[in-house]
């Protein structure tokens, strides 16, 4: 705000704004290393041997980065990895495609009912997941699809209320000319879509891509629900860690082998930093989209 | 959630115009119009297609799942045989006498109450600071984004040693401040607040939509008070604030509604070992909750205390709703 202050009100007031800066800077860069410690303490107690991994030194006194080898035969991290890409890639794509076609239903037509079931679409986004936890569970249970991966993406088929309203609020902002043009070369309300309103979607459809590979990556419930029990191997990343932390952490009874946790804990923290490095400009606009659809 | 403006005299857009009632003579006419005039009969099989597996979804894994879980929370169901007797309100009343629910409903009202304020609070503080700055704000935000991006298994796995009551880094941190650190995780005075550090850790999201709506404070608003004399509190309380309050409400309710179905950090601390002890003051709703189906196959019970924090969340988000409204400046009605 202290932007819009003209500057040319004497020495006085340009000092001021001097030292306004610099302590302005010095709190963002205090809160920065605040919020950059633990991963620099994750970095480090990856990088130490089984006996420095709590010594909080931000510079291993051993540096061991055999851990990163030694990793993949102590746990099957390869497995849950595989498991959790195929997992969130599906997930993704199926959760993408199903909340276009249903926003373009919402969008482009004029229906009976069109305004009540959109409204539920938008109840459903503030419906909490405990109503539904266990009817969910027994409904894949009666399908005999418990232990297998598909109720961790098979509900994205049917499209997310988040992400239609997301869908929509761009087609919406398309001109309707150019599905006048298309109606006048003869496309269909299929062709429609495809040709012309998918295409131009490109950036809301990468916002859910991004937002749902995030979720499903991060998704440690459903995994419990539907995985646990299973083979380690059929495990995901959440609920290998997990499992992984309760047999090496020290203080119930572990091996005390912590320092695989830690390198399997930012193995899979980086492909979530690259997802945001590339795509950070849509996660920014998908977030600042939420609090626009109360 | 339909708005009405509150002030009369505030211009509305031409859009919106278009929502108001229309005179009576042509509502009149349009209610005489047989709706058969109003609809193509090809468009709406078209778009009913394409809405149809939202439908699908919304039938079975929402309403019918919903009548499922009321219907099983009056019953016993039995997963190993797949049979299912009725209860009556055997599981309700099981709910009122078990101990667990009262004291796993105050943790985590507990828990709401002291992470809803504090998270507001520090995603404006972070807002407000990002807001000012011209260059470098992209780098801050990211940097404080990162902890949204760290899946929660990765989070709780390093804050389970940072928290350690003993060797731990914040502790260590807080001896170098003269303060003598608590056991935060076996503590259970401490147990609350340690959560909240780790929720605050991930605060960012908030701080995004919030620092979105700060940009989207009039700056000819902001000039014209700066030119009447008004000082930088006076203008963060009588513009900035009325204007982002839109923003705020809707992170109130969105992150209280999270709060009350708190899971992952709670499951990863005190509950990952099944044959390990939490303490009492760890026991989260939803946690418990996860417990009675999925450990203890419990499925009706469950189903009562699902359908219980459903009640209370709806409750607390219709009086969140009902007071904000109150509170909150809608400049033009953005209708979704």
């Amino acid at each position: 705000m202290s932007a819009a202050v003209p500057t040319d009100r004497g020495p006085r007031y340009r000092l001021r704004g001097v030292v306004g800066t610099a302590v302005h800077w010095t709190v963002l860069l205090a809160i920065a290393a605040l919020f950059l410690y633990p991963f620099a303490w994750l970095l480090s107690a990856s990088l130490k041997p089984r006996g420095e991994v709590f010594d909080n030194a931000l510079i291993p006194a051993t540096p061991t980065p055999e851990n990163y080898v030694t990793v993949w035969s102590e746990l099957p991290l390869f497995s849950w990895v595989g498991n959790s890409l195929y997992i969130a890639i599906l997930a993704a794509v199926l959760v993408a495609l199903s909340s276009s076609l249903v926003a373009f239903g919402f969008a482009y037509f004029r229906f009976p009912g069109r305004g009540i079931l959109f409204g539920l679409v938008l109840a459903t986004m503030m419906l909490p997941g405990a109503v539904t936890l266990v009817p969910q569970y027994l409904i894949w249970n009666q399908l005999g699809l418990v232990g297998t991966s598909v109720p961790l993406w098979g509900i994205n088929l049917f499209g997310s209320a988040f992400y239609i309203f997301l869908q929509r609020q761009f087609y919406l902002g398309l001109p309707r000319d150019l599905f006048e043009a298309g109606r006048m070369d003869g496309l269909g309300p299929w062709g429609l879509f495809r040709r012309i309103a998918l295409p131009l979607s490109i950036p809301s459809f990468v916002i859910v891509l991004l937002f749902e590979f995030q979720a499903s990556w991060n998704n440690l419930q459903a995994s419990l629900i539907y995985l646990n029990g299973g083979a380690a191997s059929g495990y995901t990343v959440p609920l290998g860690i997990a499992s992984a932390m309760t047999k090496y952490s020290p203080t119930n009874g572990g091996h005390g082998d912590y320092q695989y946790v830690m390198v399997a804990a930012l193995l899979v923290t980086l492909p979530m930093m690259l997802l945001f490095a590339v795509g950070q400009r849509y996660f920014v606009q998908g977030i600042a989209t939420q609090a626009r659809k109360g | 959630m339909a708005v009405t403006a509150i002030d009369p005299t505030t211009p509305s857009s031409a859009p919106e115009k278009r929502f108001s009632a229309p005179p009576p003579s042509r509502l009149r006419r349009m209610l005489r119009r047989p709706p058969r005039d109003r609809y193509n009969r090809r468009e709406v099989v078209a778009a009913y297609l394409f809405i149809s597996p939202w439908i699908l979804g919304f039938l079975i894994f929402t309403v019918g799942a919903m009548v499922f879980s009321l219907v099983i929370s009056f019953s016993h169901y039995n997963i190993a045989a797949g049979t299912i007797r009725p209860a009556g309100g055997a599981n309700y009343a099981a709910l009122f006498q078990d101990p667990k629910v009262p004291l796993a409903l105050g943790n985590t009202l507990f828990y709401a109450v002291l992470a809803v304020p504090l998270e507001i609070l520090v995603a404006l503080g972070l807002a407000l600071l990002l807001n000012r700055v011209r260059a470098g704000s992209g780098l801050f935000r990211t940097i404080y984004y990162l902890p949204k991006m760290t899946p929660a298994v990765a989070t709780a796995s390093v804050f389970l040693l940072l928290l350690n009551g003993n060797q731990g880094a914040i502790n260590k941190g807080l001896a170098l401040l003269g303060v003598d650190g608590p056991q935060w995780l076996v503590d259970p005075t401490w147990v609350k607040p340690s959560l909240v550090i780790m929720t605050l850790w991930g605060v960012s999201g908030t701080m995004v939509i919030l620092l979105a709506a700060l940009k989207n404070v009039p700056t000819d608003l902001v000039e014209a008070a700066m030119l009447d004399g008004a000082g930088a509190v006076r203008r963060f309380f009588s513009i900035t604030l009325p204007m982002i309050s839109g923003a705020l409400f809707f992170n109130v309710i969105v992150l209280t509604i999270a709060a009350l179905q708190v899971f992952d950090q709670a499951y990863l601390l005190f509950y990952r070992d099944q044959g390990g002890t939490a303490p009492d003051a760890s026991l989260f709703y939803a946690v418990y909750l996860f417990q009675q189906a999925f450990r203890q196959f419990d499925f009706g019970f469950a189903s009562a205390l699902a359908w219980l924090i459903f009640v209370i969340i709806l409750a607390i988000s219709v009086v969140q709703v009902k007071v904000g409204n109150r509170f909150v400046y809608y400049e033009s009605e953005e209708r979704a």
